[in-house]
């Protein structure tokens, strides 16, 4: 086997394993730009999974499906953020107990869509002559239509948070809420935008696990990813190109294993399963040498805005 | 000050809706049968590892408690789903002592020390664990000999390989699963001696991506058969999508791949549920380690796909017929290992023992177990 052979369906999986856990930390990332933390990504990813299939199963129709999964993850990151936002809770304790109560009501909603599979899921689309690229081609253009719009969705949030005006609203509104406050912007109205936002494409995340990654619905079938989405975007310092990059380095980790196992190159999968957080640790050290640990969290993450405290 | 007085007020509200919520997670519920006021109830509660919903181990173990509550009116079942091993499941099972049920049913592996602690201080109640191998007086086992299942279920996959090569996709490295590998395999090699079982390990019992990802690069390496010991159809689902067969497990999966499911490896609790209530109830039950063979019932194979020929249906009854009958068991020899060494010389059955603490893969198998 030559190495082509190996990698090129080692990336294309990696690409696919790594699209779920890629929109949902986008989310996670625009909402904590915001400055809001949302740890309730594993249920917005369990309601927007079951909500779209519920919707593409009823409809046959995997696009409504997929807006009924971001209303769905929009709604739930709603509630978070009203907490957040208006009521000033503590976000650590809201985003926990979104995730147990996403558990929950997906798997209330979801019980009579066991094990029926959806009429129409989404589908390999090559795309035309970028499909036929050698080595490229293969690996990033012949899956589904959600895995192209997350190319183009994260270039848009990169270009929309370092390029356009509101972006760098989206930032500062992160950074100091205070300031945006004194110019006039309304920083309760924007963070509740992105913190909704955020929960649409969580929503996104876990539809695409059950309209197109493993078209089916299975209570918790998200296993852990929303959680991984979560972590991945404390790796990524908050930048969705290393977000991007986390996520299909945590979807290629297992790809990588049960190739190697194929091949019959015994490796402990505990290892595996350590080293992408080895990578992102590595990385990590290097981003932040280079940028003499200039790179921290948004200033106000976690903290709640309050006009009148000083 | 009246802000942090007003957050610290909320925090406290949301933390106890908090508790509230987890206080709920583990979903109790109880049936209450239509059939009108018995003498007296037989309260009977089931643990399940997993939710109702998995499509697969729990819900096979649901349905035998549906089966069970169908059969005996008098009896009334209460469930608690996805109950994390460990510590939480010796709380569960002690609050279910101590609501009054007479029988707790708890179904996996890991729920074996907390039964057997909460048994001591419970008495009256009858506890049986499914899958392990400790007993207390108050304390029985169950399970199936599933390998007799996979065993059948691998003649048809032998007979419908093309590529000589079978993909499985296996759980974790334990005697139960290699010992359904390695029945899998002779079944397989039974019928064609040339076929190998590659395996890949997920390292997870429940991950439907993950376990069709694992199936897909067994297609890719050249399987066109895939079987597993997974408790999500994520793995069919591949075959299905590739165009090539599947072999299900815990129950029928023909309904989510209908063009790939061959045949499945099921688990049928429920008459065994019956069995055991109804033994409470005489005051006849002991405290065995039941490994019920396929002849009780307890393990199968759901009906076979159209695309099953009446040749392998033949071969698959006739292998049926022995085991039934008991004239012959799987792991009879000569049965050799991957290195071709003979573990089980002819004319030999392999022990129980033997057999519960399979650690090496048969001969045919394509693959490692992780130290």
């Amino acid at each position: 086997m030559n190495i082509q052979e190996f990698l090129i369906p080692l990336l294309a999986a990696s690409v696919i394993a790594g699209t779920p856990i890629l929109y949902a930390a986008l989310g996670e990332l625009i909402t904590e730009r915001a400055g809001i933390i949302n740890l309730g990504v594993e249920g917005i990813m369990l309601v927007g999974a079951v909500s779209g299939f519920m919707a593409a199963v009823t409809t046959g129709n995997p696009w409504l499906g997929l807006l009924a999964a971001m209303l769905a993850g929009g709604a739930v990151a709603l509630i978070h953020a009203f907490l957040t936002i208006t009521l000033r809770a503590n976000q650590v304790v809201s985003g926990l107990a979104l995730t147990i109560f996403g558990t929950g009501l997906s798997g209330y909603l979801g019980k009579a869509y066991i094990g029926i599979p959806v009429q129409k899921p989404f589908s390999a689309i090559p795309l035309g002559p970028l499909a036929e690229i050698p080595f490229i081609g293969p690996i990033l253009f012949q899956h589904d239509a959600l895995v192209y719009i997350s190319y183009v969705l994260v270039v848009v949030v990169w270009y929309f948070m370092y390029h356009t005006r509101p972006g760098l609203n989206l930032r500062a509104l992160g950074e100091n809420p205070a300031a945006m406050d004194a110019l006039g912007l309304n920083v309760f109205y924007l963070r509740y935008i992105y913190v909704v936002a955020g929960g649409a494409l969580g929503g996104i995340g876990g539809a695409y696990l059950s309209l197109a990654y493993a078209p089916s619905w299975l209570e918790n079938m998200t296993a852990g990813r929303g959680w991984i989405a979560v972590a991945l975007v404390i790796f990524a310092l908050w930048n969705p190109w290393r977000a991007m990059m986390g996520a299909y380095l945590f979807g290629g980790i297992d790809a990588l294993g049960f190739r190697l196992q194929v091949l019959g190159i015994q490796m402990s999968p505990f290892f595996l399963q350590m080293l992408p957080y080895l990578f992102t640790v590595i990385i990590l050290v290097f981003v932040v040498a280079r940028h003499k640990g200039r790179l921290t969290s948004p200033g106000a993450l976690g903290l709640a805005y309050d006009r009148e405290e000083r | 000050m009246n802000f942090k007085r007003r957050s610290a007020v909320l925090i406290a509200l949301l933390v106890s809706c908090l508790l509230v919520i987890v206080g709920c997670g583990n979903k109790a519920t109880t049936t209450q049968p239509q059939a009108e006021a018995p003498k007296e109830k037989i309260k009977v509660a089931f643990v399940y590892v997993g939710p109702v919903g998995d499509a697969g181990w729990s819900y096979a173990h649901d349905q035998g408690r549906k089966y069970l509550v169908d059969k005996m009116p008098e009896v009334e079942t209460t469930i608690i789903e996805s109950v994390p091993e460990g510590a939480d499941s010796e709380r569960v099972i002690t609050q279910l002592a101590e609501k009054g049920n007479k029988i707790i049913f708890t179904t996996s592996f890991g729920y074996m020390d907390p039964t057997i602690n909460v048994a001591k201080k419970y008495p009256d109640v009858t506890f049986m664990h499914n899958s392990g191998y400790k007993t207390a007086d108050n304390v029985g086992t169950y399970f199936g000999r599933m390998y007799q299942a996979r065993y059948l279920t691998g003649i048809v996959a032998g007979k419908s390989t093309k590529s000589n090569t079978i993909g499985y996709v296996a759980a974790m490295p334990i005697p139960e699963v290699i010992r359904g590998i390695n029945a899998f395999t002779q079944g397989v090699r039974s019928v064609n001696p040339t076929a190998k079982v590659k395996v890949i390990w997920t390292n997870t019992w429940y991950d439907p991506a993950k376990e069709k990802d694992a199936a897909k690069t067994l297609l890719t390496a050249g399987a066109d058969v895939i079987a597993q010991h997974q408790d999500t159809p994520g793995p069919i689902q591949a075959a299905e999508e590739a165009g090539k067969y599947g072999i299900g497990y815990n129950m029928d999966m023909s309904k989510m791949a209908p063009k790939a499911v061959l045949t499945s490896a099921v688990w049928n609790w429920g008459p065994y549920y019956v069995k055991t209530v109804q033994a409470v109830k005489n005051k006849t039950w002991k405290n065995d380690q039941y490994w019920g063979p396929m002849s009780d019932g307890i393990v199968d194979i759901a009906p076979f796909g159209p695309m099953v020929t009446e040749d392998t249906k033949k071969l698959v009854a006739d292998a049926k017929d022995k085991i039934m009958t008991k004239k012959w068991d799987v792991f009879t020899g000569p049965i050799k290992d991957q290195t071709g060494a003979v573990k089980v010389p002819e004319g030999k059955v392999m022990s129980d023992q033997d057999m519960l603490s399979f650690n090496w893969f048969v001969e045919g198998v394509d693959g490692t177990i992780p130290k």
